[in-house]
């Protein structure tokens, strides 16, 4: 199965990546966009029982793939 | 005084961190692989600057998993004193050794500089060879310097007196413009609650010799073996 995870910056963390991708895209003349967060998508494939893979992404998630000081993260696994 | 330098792939800092503390200060240092389990004989260890795997992930994420660091958080842990300059601040954030992470610099370019230092505390075992209100000229080299923390962990620090330096003007003073990367509250460099480990984002080991344009890092470099003259050796792994 593959588990589909992406990482986002907090709320509270500068995001000069997303801010810069915003005033791009205005100056392409969209309107109306209120905000930009430019984060990382992974993919694993991986098998196993569901919801022992459930818990095995959940922890990678914290303790490697994103850093719960400046990130969120959320996953699906298909 | 014997030191170690961790050396991991694409870490570029680790031989001018060996040059100065050897060559320079006169002291033993050896650079050690990152593969390795054990710290051996050793009284303090550096974490040098560098690209360590590439920066893939986030700075600092990989290396921090290497096998050397498990002795490294026993060594810290034991009151072993471990400094992380650049890079080796990114890893030790990573590592949970240091609070918070270091991030992309606000303008997202690469800042190659030298700034000017406040050092916040002289109270630590990093800082306390450094005169009174002495400013620090120390270069910085870095994509994601950008220091962040949560607000109860920045009060955190402010309280307990961890802050060691502090973007400034040539005056000192601790201006938005003075900040090269977007640094919470200018943070260049923080040690941790027991003072053992500390990580900044300039470079001393570029400062350390005249004819590089300066000796302010090497006030650091001494402020260590003060600190390291005065205290039993912690027990090595």
């Amino acid at each position: 199965m593959k588990a589909k995870i992406t990482v986002s910056p907090k709320k509270a963390v500068l995001d000069p990546q997303g801010k810069t991708v915003q005033s791009a895209l205005e100056h392409m003349g969209y309107t109306g966009i209120r905000a930009v967060h430019v984060g990382k998508y992974l993919e694993i494939e991986i098998e196993g029982d569901k919801e022992i893979v459930r818990q095995q992404i959940d922890e990678a998630c914290r303790k490697l793939l994103s850093n719960p000081v400046i990130e969120d993260y959320q996953f699906t696994l298909e | 005084m014997n030191f170690a330098v961790l050396q991991f792939p694409a870490s570029n800092c680790d031989q001018d961190a060996v040059h100065v503390l050897k060559n320079v200060l006169g002291h033993s240092a050896r650079l050690l692989w990152h593969k390795e389990n054990s710290l051996g004989d050793v009284d303090g260890v550096l974490i040098p600057g560098g690209f360590s795997y590439g920066d893939y992930l986030r700075t600092g994420a990989i290396a921090r998993f290497s096998p050397i660091m498990k002795a490294v958080q026993l060594f810290a842990e034991n009151g072993g004193m471990v400094l992380g300059i650049c890079n080796g601040f990114q890893i030790l954030c990573e590592a949970g050794l240091l609070p918070g992470a270091l991030v992309r610099n606000r303008s997202l370019q690469f800042c190659c500089e030298r700034v000017h230092l406040k050092v916040a505390t002289t109270r630590s075992g990093f800082t306390r060879a450094i005169p009174e209100n002495k400013l620090l000229q120390i270069p910085i080299a870095h994509g994601d310097g950008c220091y962040f923390a949560d607000e109860s962990t920045l009060g955190e620090l402010q309280k307990n007196d961890q802050i060691l330096f502090q973007y400034a003007t040539p005056q000192g003073m601790l201006t938005d413009a003075a900040n090269p990367n977007g640094s919470l509250l200018n943070i260049a460099g923080i040690c941790n609650k027991n003072r053992n480990v500390a990580g900044m984002m300039p470079h001393p080991e570029r400062a350390s010799e005249g004819w590089l344009g300066g000796t302010d890092g090497r006030l650091i470099f001494e402020s260590w073996l003060q600190e390291l003259t005065g205290r039993n050796k912690p027990s090595a792994t």
